[in-house]
């Protein structure tokens, strides 16, 4: 862990007045590679050689040298072209994949700092179902089909030991009423619903037990533009209320500049660029996020 | 009752020429006894084996058949029940193999008398005692195979506990039709852990099979499972706490033969639309005829 260097997030971070400064999510060194590696994986590759794939031995870098930290309640965006690695940290951080090395240490408060990548798939699944939520570019990755939207939402709950009918339905159709999704549809399958209401149950199953950090994977992508905007509103809403820190991983600007105060750029698999959002939009320093910025913008 | 059966000389005993002691050779009873102390160790836990071949085909009691084979010894009494009956052509065919390959085994109907039961669908209504195994055969092992059809991820789930799924499908089936339907082969919560599939029996049994004095055995001869129930061990019906677990009902129902009220019963329907009920096991309204008649005639 390289805990001694002065990074630019903690510099923003003795900027903002903010009473506490231990991070939820410490993330360190978090590598993920594809292949045999070789001792050379790591200066073929990157933005400077602008490819991911080592010349030398063919293994594919999706990530490498990612350090970043998540203070609790707090945004961050994680933004980057399609095969930049942004997606691969996600997923790592959610144990959907098994990252190469590094760590992630989560800090949940009244509990030791644990670091996800050597908990037990015991632990590992009490984390996903309790500390972390994660809402899914597409609907099928994050929802169960075959069950009805409640269901879905109750299947969290259930998880977390609730055994009463009444109370489960009851706060299954909070959740969903607080998504705006109408409470005559809490029995329908998912199937039968349009792509920004899935989206929507998706959310609402990933807040069910209340989680300190919440993942959104391109939750907005496939969605047309105005609904999008509902959307994301309802989101930043219950940022707002339930102080839940947020990772946004998008290729969108726009989204990650409505949601998010800090932000990542991500090429090739490294950090090219990292702080506050609005200074990294109106500011870009990497040629890479210039030329992000540039296109957004024309 | 469990020893080690004997290697007995075809002469010394007046068993079929050419087949071993309890049909299966002694490597193989000793194979199955391995796996059947491994799933007594681990309650509820489904213990894989290597079915053997038999001369009943798999899917009709191999299980039960192979863990029965692999238990009996000299002075054992067998009892095989199909369905609560012990005159099924199936529970007869069980019964005559015990009994010509390995002598020195006795068969009953009796179920005080036995010392193991295999059965197929029911547990005896009489309450069973330490020194009697009850061997039941079973068709699906897996009891999460209903909400998962994937085997890695079903051995995973079993491995963590994460039994979400399993809750989840009785959540919908509350939702759906007001009640939890599943009826024969409820899952049940094993010693606080293992989710198990307490092969086809009816709700009705399943209180039998809690803290019961007696062993349990499950065999899947066809999906190659073994597993079990110690004596004393939890064995909870899952269930909410606002819909909670119950037997079937037969409000003012009564055997035809025996009267019984209190045993789990058996619809025939009739030609004229009506049903009449009797008990499901046979050996049980037997006996309550028999005591009936006696003290008929003391009177």
């Amino acid at each position: 862990m390289t805990t001694a260097t002065v990074t630019p997030d903690a510099v923003s971070d003795a900027i903002a007045t903010h009473t506490d400064h231990s991070p939820v999510l410490a993330v360190r060194d978090l590598k993920k590679t594809y292949g045999p590696g070789c001792p050379d994986c790591l200066t073929l590759t990157g933005p400077e050689h602008n490819r991911t794939t080592c010349p030398s031995c063919g293994t594919v870098v999706a990530c490498a040298d990612v350090s970043f930290d998540l203070r609790p309640g707090r945004t961050l965006g994680i933004v980057g072209e399609s095969g930049s690695g942004k997606t691969t940290v996600l997923r790592s951080l959610y144990g959907d994949i098994e990252p190469t090395s590094g760590t992630a240490v989560l800090n949940t408060p009244g509990k030791e700092p644990r670091d996800l990548f050597t908990l037990d798939s015991q632990d590992r699944r009490r984390v996903r179902n309790f500390e972390m939520g994660m809402v899914y570019q597409t609907p099928r990755q994050g929802l169960n089909f075959g069950i009805s939207a409640g269901g879905n939402v109750a299947e969290r709950l259930l998880a977390a030991d609730w055994r009463e009918i009444a109370k489960i339905r009851g706060r299954a159709g909070e959740l969903l009423e607080r998504m705006e999704i109408p409470v005559n549809r809490m029995n329908a399958m998912p199937g039968t619903f349009s792509g920004g209401m899935q989206q929507r149950v998706q959310v609402a199953k990933a807040l069910a037990n209340g989680p300190l950090i919440l993942l959104l994977d391109e939750m907005t992508s496939g969605l047309d533009v105005s609904v999008q905007a509902g959307v994301l509103d309802l989101i930043q809403e219950i940022q707002h209320e339930a102080n839940i820190a947020l990772i946004v991983v998008s290729h969108d600007l726009g989204v990650v500049r409505l949601l998010c105060e800090r932000a990542i750029v991500m090429k090739n698999g490294r950090i090219v660029e990292r702080g506050i959002t609005d200074q990294i939009l109106e500011d870009p320093h990497h040629p890479y996020t210039q030329l992000l910025v540039s296109s957004v913008n024309s | 009752m469990s020893a080690i059966s004997p290697t007995t000389p075809e002469d010394q005993l007046d068993t079929l020429p050419g087949y071993n002691y309890a049909f299966l050779d002694e490597l193989s009873k000793k194979a199955v006894r391995r796996a059947t102390l491994k799933a007594i160790c681990i309650p509820g836990y489904q213990v894989p084996f290597g079915s053997r071949e038999l001369p009943i085909s798999r899917g009709w009691g191999t299980g039960g058949l192979q863990l029965t084979l692999s238990l009996i010894g000299p002075g054992d009494v067998v009892k095989v029940i199909d369905q609560g009956a012990d005159d099924s052509v199936n529970a007869v065919n069980i019964r005559r193999l015990v009994e010509r390959t390995a002598p020195d085994v006795s068969t009953t109907t009796d179920t005080a008398e036995a010392t193991i039961i295999q059965s197929r669908h029911r547990t005896p209504e009489l309450k069973l005692r330490q020194d009697q195994i009850m061997v039941y055969q079973v068709p699906m092992p897996e009891p999460l195979r209903l909400v998962e059809r994937r085997e890695v991820e079903t051995r995973r789930m079993h491995g963590e506990g994460d039994y979400s799924l399993m809750w989840v499908a009785l959540y919908e089936d509350i939702v759906r039709n007001g009640r939890i339907t599943r009826a024969a082969g409820y899952p049940v919560m094993v010693h606080h852990r293992h989710i198990m599939s307490p092969s086809p029996i009816p709700k009705w049994d399943l209180p039998k099979l809690h803290m019961a004095e007696n062993i349990s055995l499950f065999g899947a001869g066809r999906e190659k499972r073994i597993y079990a129930i110690p004596p004393h061990t939890s064995v909870v019906p899952l269930a909410f706490e606002d819909y909670a677990f119950e037997v079937e009902s037969f409000e003012g129902k009564s055997c035809a033969f025996c009267g019984a009220t209190d045993t789990f019963l058996v619809a025939t329907p009739q030609a004229d639309g009506s049903s009449y009920y009797v008990c499901s096991d046979t050996a049980w309204c037997a006996d309550r005829i028999a005591q009936q008649e006696q003290e008929g005639a003391a009177k």
